[in-house]
C-alpha cells in the first residue's frame, strides 16, 4: 500500500515538487473515504481541512432554504476542495458531498498553514498552485454565469 | 487533415430550384425539453429519402409565420423521414414547432458545408453545447458507423440543467456503446444528478486528446465554442483539426441578402461549419 508521500505525485496540485517537500505535506494528511450523499465539508462550518480526490467525484453544493440544494460543480480524482484552511477560522463557503465512492487525501489545515509558516519556500509553492486552481475556477464560474444556453435570437 | 465538404455551387449558384420551397408533412413532433421540438417530415411531392450530408441545414417554412434555418438532425444513412430539432424562439421556429402531425410546412434545401467524418482513422473529439448537440447528431451517426478498429470518438456534451439536455433516451443508449465514450456536463444541477457538473471546456481537459491524429467537431453558442477551441488548441490540437458550426442570422441561405456575411465569408453558403483556421482571423472581433 502506497503512503501519503507516494500518493501525492498523482494529483496535479502536487507534481514536480521534491521529494522532501512531498514529505512534509504527507505528514498533514490521512486517507479518507466518502459513501455516496456523505458530506466531506459543510457550509459554515470551521474549514480546518483541504481535500485532494483520487477516486470517486464530490458535488459542490449551495444549500437552498426550502429546497434541495443546488450542485454548482463536480469534483473529479486529482482535483482539490477547499482553500478557506489558508485562513485561520474560516467557515466552508459550500458543501461538499460524495456523488459515489470517493477516496481523499484529507489535510489539516492549522498542520498545513503550520509548514508554510516554517518553510516559506513551500509555503510559497503551494500558495502559488493553489491560486492557478482558484484562477480556474473563477474562469469557469464566470463561464457559467454567462448562462451561454439561454435562449438564443428570435427567428 | 480531412476539411469539410464544401458546398455544391448549384445551391449557391441562385438557381430558382434552390429558394422554392418544397412542401413537406409533418409525421411526428416530439418534444425535448420545455422549448425545443424533433419533427420527422415526409415529402408530399416527392418519394424516397431527403439526401443530405452531416451538418447541412435546411431552410423550414411555416406558412404565413415565417421561414428559418434548421440544422438537419437525423442520420444521413437512414431512408426514413427527415428530421429537424428546433427551438421555439421566434414567430417562425414557435409555429414550426406548434405544427402536429398531418400539417405541412415548407422546406428548401439542403444547404451549407459538412463535418469532417470521411476519415475513419482519425480520433473524433465531439464537443456540443446545449442545442449544438442538434446539427452534430448526423455526424456522430457516420462516426458510430465506422469500421470497427477505426479512430476513437469521445462526445462531449454540456447542457444547462438535465432537465435541459437533448435526446436523453439516445444518450442513454449510446453511454452503454463501446465505440463512443460520452461524457456530459451541465451548469448547475440538483443533488439527484449523478453526472458531471461545470462547462464543457472543463471536460476538453479531462479526456485523452492524440494531437497528431485527431479532429474536432464543436458546436454551441458562439461563447462555448470560443472557450472550448481555447481548451483545445491549449491540449495540442492544431487549428486546421477544429470545425465548429457557427449560427448566423441565416435568411436566403444561398449567399445573396448577405445578412448571414461573416468577414469575407457568408455563413449560409461557404459554412455553417467552417475549419476553425479559417475563421480564427474573425474570431472574437467585435461586430462582425
Amino acid at each position: 500500500m502506497k503512503t501519503i508521500a507516494e500518493l501525492l505525485p498523482e494529483i496535479p496540485l502536487f507534481e514536480g515538487l521534491p521529494a522532501d517537500q512531498l514529505e512534509l505535506l504527507a505528514g498533514c494528511g490521512r486517507n479518507v473515504v466518502a459513501e455516496p450523499g456523505e458530506y466531506l465539508f459543510t457550509e459554515g462550518r470551521t474549514a480546518n481541512t483541504f481535500f485532494a480526490l483520487r477516486h470517486g467525484s464530490v458535488g459542490i453544493e449551495i444549500p437552498v432554504p426550502a429546497r434541495e440544494p443546488i450542485v454548482v460543480q463536480t469534483l473529479h480524482p486529482g482535483d482539490v476542495a477547499g482553500w478557506s484552511w489558508i485562513f485561520p477560522a474560516q467557515p466552508w463557503a459550500f458543501s461538499g458531498r460524495a456523488v459515489e465512492r470517493t477516496r481523499a487525501i484529507s489535510f489539516d489545515g492549522a498542520c498545513l498553514r503550520g509548514k508554510c509558516e516554517e518553510d516559506h519556500e513551500l509555503g510559497y509553492e503551494l500558495m502559488r498552485r493553489v491560486a492557478i486552481v482558484m484562477a480556474e475556477r473563477l474562469r469557469f464560474t464566470r463561464m457559467q454565469l454567462l448562462d451561454v444556453y439561454g435562449r438564443g435570437e428570435a427567428a | 487533415m480531412v476539411a469539410a465538404r464544401q458546398p455544391e455551387p448549384a445551391a449557391a449558384a441562385g438557381a430558382a430550384d434552390a429558394i422554392v420551397p418544397r412542401r413537406f408533412r409533418v409525421l411526428a413532433n416530439r418534444q425535448e425539453n420545455e422549448d425545443t421540438f424533433t419533427l420527422e417530415l415526409e415529402g408530399v411531392d416527392e418519394a424516397g429519402p431527403f439526401e443530405f450530408e452531416p451538418g447541412q441545414f435546411n431552410m423550414l417554412y411555416a406558412f404565413g409565420a415565417g421561414e428559418a434555418p434548421i440544422s438537419i438532425s437525423g442520420d444521413p444513412a437512414a431512408p426514413g423521414p427527415l428530421v429537424h430539432t428546433v427551438r421555439a424562439v421566434g414567430a417562425a421556429t414557435r409555429a414550426i414547432c406548434a405544427a402536429r402531425p398531418g400539417e405541412t410546412l415548407g422546406v428548401r434545401g439542403p444547404y451549407g458545408s459538412s463535418w469532417p467524418v470521411a476519415d475513419g482513422d482519425l480520433d473524433a473529439l465531439v464537443v456540443a453545447g446545449g442545442l449544438g448537440l442538434a446539427p452534430l447528431r448526423p455526424a456522430l451517426y457516420s462516426l458510430l458507423a465506422r469500421d470497427a478498429g477505426g479512430g476513437r470518438l469521445t462526445l462531449l456534451y454540456g447542457g444547462r440543467s438535465p432537465e435541459q439536455l437533448l435526446f436523453d433516451a439516445e444518450l442513454a443508449r449510446w453511454r452503454e456503446r463501446e465505440e463512443i465514450d460520452l461524457r456530459v456536463t451541465v451548469d448547475a444541477a440538483g443533488p439527484g444528478w449523478t453526472g458531471a457538473v461545470g462547462v464543457v471546456p472543463a471536460l476538453v481537459e479531462r479526456v485523452e486528446i492524440d494531437p497528431a491524429r485527431s479532429v474536432a467537431l464543436v458546436c454551441g453558442p458562439e461563447v462555448m465554442i470560443g472557450f472550448s477551441v481555447a481548451a483545445l488548441l491549449e491540449r495540442g490540437l492544431p487549428p486546421g483539426a477544429i470545425h465548429v458550426s457557427l449560427e448566423r442570422n441565416m435568411k436566403c441561405a444561398v449567399g445573396r441578402c448577405g445578412h448571414c456575411q461573416l468577414g469575407p465569408e457568408f455563413v449560409c453558403r461557404d459554412g455553417a461549419v467552417f475549419p476553425y483556421e479559417r475563421l480564427r482571423r474573425l474570431f472574437g472581433l467585435r461586430e462582425v
